[in-house]
């Protein structure tokens, strides 16, 4: 009996979004009297932390400071429809809305600036820093506060903007299976390496080596967040969790944590990751989703390495201690 | 745009909701109380398929604290299915069971009193009377003559079209296999799996003074349970005001609308806020979970390792009821040929009815068992012919101007490059063929792009 | 049976609440006292979402009835906020994303400051044994980790806290 250790590869695909009927998402901005403005949506922040990206990307088209744009989410009375979050649809989708939205806010913004400033619209610039200016005049420039009072008080216009993201539904032939059902791709390689006892069929991740290309990263520090965290979730898919471990049995399902195993702090693996950026045509900013298929491409990485390891063929997961000594069995009686 | 131009995008700004987690103050739904706030417990089948032949409340209204208990009769549209906004049907799904229960842990009947304590007692004084009846679980046995029908169309699984199952046709897969110089051959069955979000789901429905009901819930997708809700009650959308977007964990466990029907029918007729919380248990047991499936693929591979055909069966489990997992079955069919450029395919994807669990939307929806599929077929290839996981990897790997299986001109491609970038990672040395690959080099590909350098960025 | 009134000090403030026997100490704090930091993933002593400290000591508030805190010193989440700022901890969690959907997050920082009080110096082994018993599915534990050794590294062994 030995510890015997093995590494395995994944490359993954995972398509953006779904074709649930256009698969729309709107958003909503205005411009308050205080140069703030609130993007207002009824998308939901699973904690993957899409109130921070989705600011990120209507402050950037927007050309304003991150503090200077609220996310007004959760509530179908103020804010406009969106499909859901699923599907790795929603920094795509709700920041393509935000994109169109913002576009139409900022045309405004600069038109109100280019009246205060007696010059055209076409002359001004957002400098990022909260200030609208003139292009290669940096001293002739306007607050975003005092613009937005202007715009209120003095010309009586609104700082506002509509978007919507929307994928016209072309249906599934049924025959061919012919479709068009995401908008970009994602890609993953992933590599474990495990080491197997043999005596007692456990199983530990020593390493996860990942790679991945998302089109661009808004915040890197929320993408390092979700490769490691669909990293861990991708070990205890691959190693420990089962609703029914004798499956097709229904019998002994677990009903609760005492039962049901999830990966635990010392369970992490050392952990490498390294993010490629070739913008996507349709994403905004060129991003590609990326959230759900973190814990994909781990799964067959990690299930590869223990065959390795071992000279078997497991071909299912979870891959438990009882698992691994079936295989280690089956492989000694066929030879 | 260049990079130097953007600025706030690319930056790891804080969590905007970050101060607020750290200290305790995010509101979950399990926060919020009302003074007059009701609970509701379910009554369950024991058996996972049953006839129902009585329910006696009896017992259950001598508890005190005990308000009232709710059956099919009093939801206005019991038979629903969530997709239904986007054309899926028929509606196969009871709010409440009505003559019959398919699965163990069913909802048969709804419990409202004014503490939980006195909710869970009046739920187990509940007495169902069942006549139980033959079961199936597995998927392959289901679609077998004899196997007990589930569904009122005669067969244990989803029409798609007038199809048993979701089909993908691509190139001559007999032509593909006359070709191949091996055939390989795999059966991979990834089992269900639990979402486990730290924050089980639930909601509270409050009535207000002007007739609306206000939902708070932990749903993750809040028009889409708010339509569905409105629809089972039969009541205008804008009668209803759900409030969310913050939520303990999903995974796409709370993508299903389970809770918010029946919380909010409780609160219309009660007057009274109505919490109803999954406790853990529930969670496990009666929570959807990541559809199971047994996939058996049949490739035929030329002998530099390329892969000419692909022949997949396979049978997802859907459990009771559809739920979200028609669709992932589409999903699924579109993606088991990986992210490889295979001239020959061949898929059959079935959606199956047991007497399980409704299986559902999880993270990775329908990809999670195409990519585990793949690579593990893709590396049993690689030992029959003795090839390196990478090298057979990046012969196979889709290039931008191929035509995906189900004819979609491939866009947005970089397999090549992360396969590369790994290797570089590990250590693992490539030879110069498969180090010039790159995912812009067929004869129709389009010119290839600069990437972003995130490394330039602070 | 009858209620009572359980007595104990929550956040150094001398506190009274009325129970039914055997309501558990999470019931206590969230549902009479409106303390609702201590958050219950399950409420059966398995997630650790629910650890408050009561003496130094982290426990789970969703097994423990409240009658057990009769005059001891429990401290929550709402305990360790000071009036302007954050804890170290809490600062930590939140400039290295430690945080995702925030939920296990009180039980994470009541375990982890746990932790810093008894062994102001920890491993990475011994923060992760430390924080075992509490679960979080969205961050695969290593920036909660890197949050906790961050804290260590900068400290003097006294982790401050408002209430203590």
């Amino acid at each position: 009996m030995a510890k015997l250790k093995g590494t395995g590869i994944s490359s993954v695909n995972y398509p953006t979004g779904m074709n649930l009927g256009g698969d729309p998402t709107q958003a909503l901005i205005h411009m308050t009297t205080t140069g703030t403005f609130v993007i207002s949506l009824a998308s939901c922040d699973l904690g993957q932390g899409l109130k921070t990206v989705l600011a990120q990307i209507g402050a950037e088209t927007l050309g304003v400071p991150f503090e200077n744009v609220l996310i007004d989410t959760g509530d179908t009375d103020t804010g406009p429809h969106c499909m859901g979050t699923f599907a790795s649809r929603t920094t795509h989708r709700a920041g393509n809305a935000i994109i169109m939205a913002a576009q139409e806010a900022r045309k405004t913004m600069l038109e109100i600036a280019a009246d205060e400033l007696e010059a055209r619209p076409e002359d001004m610039e957002t400098d990022g820093q909260g200030f609208v200016r003139v292009k290669g005049s940096p001293d002739r420039k306007i607050h975003l506060v005092n613009l937005a009072l202007a715009g209120h008080f003095k010309y009586g216009k609104t700082v506002a903007g509509r978007g919507i993201f929307f994928k016209p539904n072309l249906g599934i032939d049924p025959e061919t299976g012919k479709m068009d059902p995401d908008s970009t791709e994602a890609h993953a390689c992933v590599m474990a390496e495990v080491e197997v006892d043999t005596e007692t069929g456990e199983v530990k991740v020593l390493k996860l080596q990942s790679v991945y290309e998302i089109g661009r990263q808004v915040n890197p520090k929320l993408v390092e967040g979700q490769i490691k965290g669909g990293s861990v979730m991708g070990l205890g898919h691959a190693l420990y969790e089962s609703t029914e471990p004798y499956y097709p049995s229904p019998e002994h399902r677990p009903g609760g944590f005492f039962e049901y195993i999830l990966p635990l702090a010392p369970d992490v693996p050392e952990m490498e990751i390294r993010v490629l950026e070739y913008p996507s045509a349709d994403g905004p900013y060129g991003v590609k989703g990326f959230g759900e298929m973190t814990a994909n491409a781990p799964i067959p990485a990690i299930v590869n390495a223990i065959n390795n390891a071992l000279g078997t063929e497991i071909s299912t997961h979870p891959v438990t201690p009882e698992i691994v000594l079936q295989a280690l069995d089956a492989k000694q009686s066929k030879s | 745009m260049s990079d130097q131009a953007l600025n706030t995008v690319g930056k790891s700004e804080l969590r905007r909701d970050g101060l607020s987690h750290v200290t305790g103050k995010t509101q979950y739904v399990d926060d919020i109380q009302f003074p007059d706030m009701l609970y509701l417990k379910m009554v369950r089948s024991p058996l996972h398929h049953a006839r129902i032949l009585g329910i006696d409340f009896s017992e259950a209204e001598k508890v005190p604290g005990f308000v009232r208990a709710f059956t099919y009769k009093d939801v206005p549209k019991n038979l629903y299915t969530i997709l239904c906004l986007i054309g899926v049907g028929p509606d196969e799904e009871p709010v409440l069971a009505e003559k019959e229960v398919l699965y163990k842990g069913e909802q048969i009947a709804a419990v409202v009193a004014q503490s939980e304590e006195a909710a869970i007692e009046a739920a187990a004084r509940v007495k169902v009377d069942l006549e139980e009846l033959p079961a199936v679980f597995d998927v392959e046995e289901a679609l077998k003559p004899g196997a007990p029908i589930l569904k009122p169309w005669g067969t244990n699984y989803f029409v798609y079209e007038g199809h048993h199952c979701r089909r993908v046709r691509y190139g001559n897969i007999e032509q593909g296999f006359a070709q191949a110089d091996y055939i390989v051959e795999g059966c991979y069955e990834p089992k269900p799996i639990e979402h486990a979000p730290l924050e089980t789901t639930g909601c509270i429905a409050k009535p207000e003074a002007n007739g609306r009901i206000t939902v708070y819930t932990n749903t993750q997708a809040l028009y889409f349970s708010m339509d569905n809700t409105a629809l089972i009650l039969n009541v205008p959308f804008n009668k209803l005001h759900f409030v969310g977007g913050t939520v303990g964990g999903g995974f796409g466990g709370k993508v299903d609308v389970i809770v918010e029907p029946i919380a909010a029918l409780a609160a219309m007729h009660t007057g009274h806020p109505v919490k109803y919380l999954y406790t853990r248990e529930e969670e496990f047991h009666v929570s959807s979970t990541r559809v199971a499936y047994r996939i058996y693929f049949k490739d035929g591979v030329s002998k530099d390792g390329h892969i000419v055909a692909r022949q997949v069966t396979s049978y997802a489990d859907s459990g009771a009821y559809n739920r979200h997992t028609p669709y992932a079955v589409t999903k699924h069919a579109a993606n088991i040929s990986g992210p490889y450029d295979i001239p020959n395919v061949h898929i059959d994807a079935h959606c199956v009815y047991t007497n399980r669990v409704p299986t559902s939307a999880m993270r990775g929806f329908g990809v999670t068992s195409a990519s585990f599929a793949t690579e593990l077929q893709i590396d049993k290839i690689a030992r029959k012919l003795g090839m390196d996981p990478f090298e057979i990897r990046l012969i196979n790997a889709y290039r931008n101007g191929d035509m995906r299986p189900y004819q979609k001109v491939v866009g947005d491609a970089t397999l090549v490059e992360v396969i590369q970038a790994a290797a570089g990672m590990a250590h693992h040395p490539l030879s110069e063929r498969f180090q010039a690959m790159n995912s812009w080099d067929r004869a129709n590909s389009p010119a290839r792009p600069e990437p972003v350098s995130a490394e330039k960025r602070s | 049976m009858a209620s009572k009134i359980v007595t104990f000090t929550l956040n150094g403030r001398e506190t009274e609440v009325m129970v039914k026997p055997l309501t558990t100490l999470a019931k206590a704090l969230r549902e009479k006292l409106g303390f609702t930091a201590t958050k219950c993933g399950c409420y059966e002593g398995n997630c650790g979402s629910c650890t408050v400290i009561v003496n130094g000591e982290p426990v789970l508030s969703c097994i423990l009835p409240v009658e057990e805190v009769e005059g001891q010193n429990v401290l929550t989440l709402e305990g360790i906020t000071p009036a302007e700022g954050l804890h170290p901890l809490q600062q930590a969690f939140h400039e290295n994303f430690a945080i995702q959907c925030g939920f296990c997050s009180p039980g994470m920082l009541m375990v982890s400051k746990a932790l810093l009080d008894k062994n102001p110096h920890p491993t990475q082994a011994e923060v992760a044994e430390a924080i075992s018993g509490n679960l979080c599915r969205c961050t695969g534990y290593d920036p909660i980790i890197a949050a906790v050794l961050q804290v260590a590294a900068g400290s003097n062994g006294n982790q401050g806290g408002s209430h203590e």
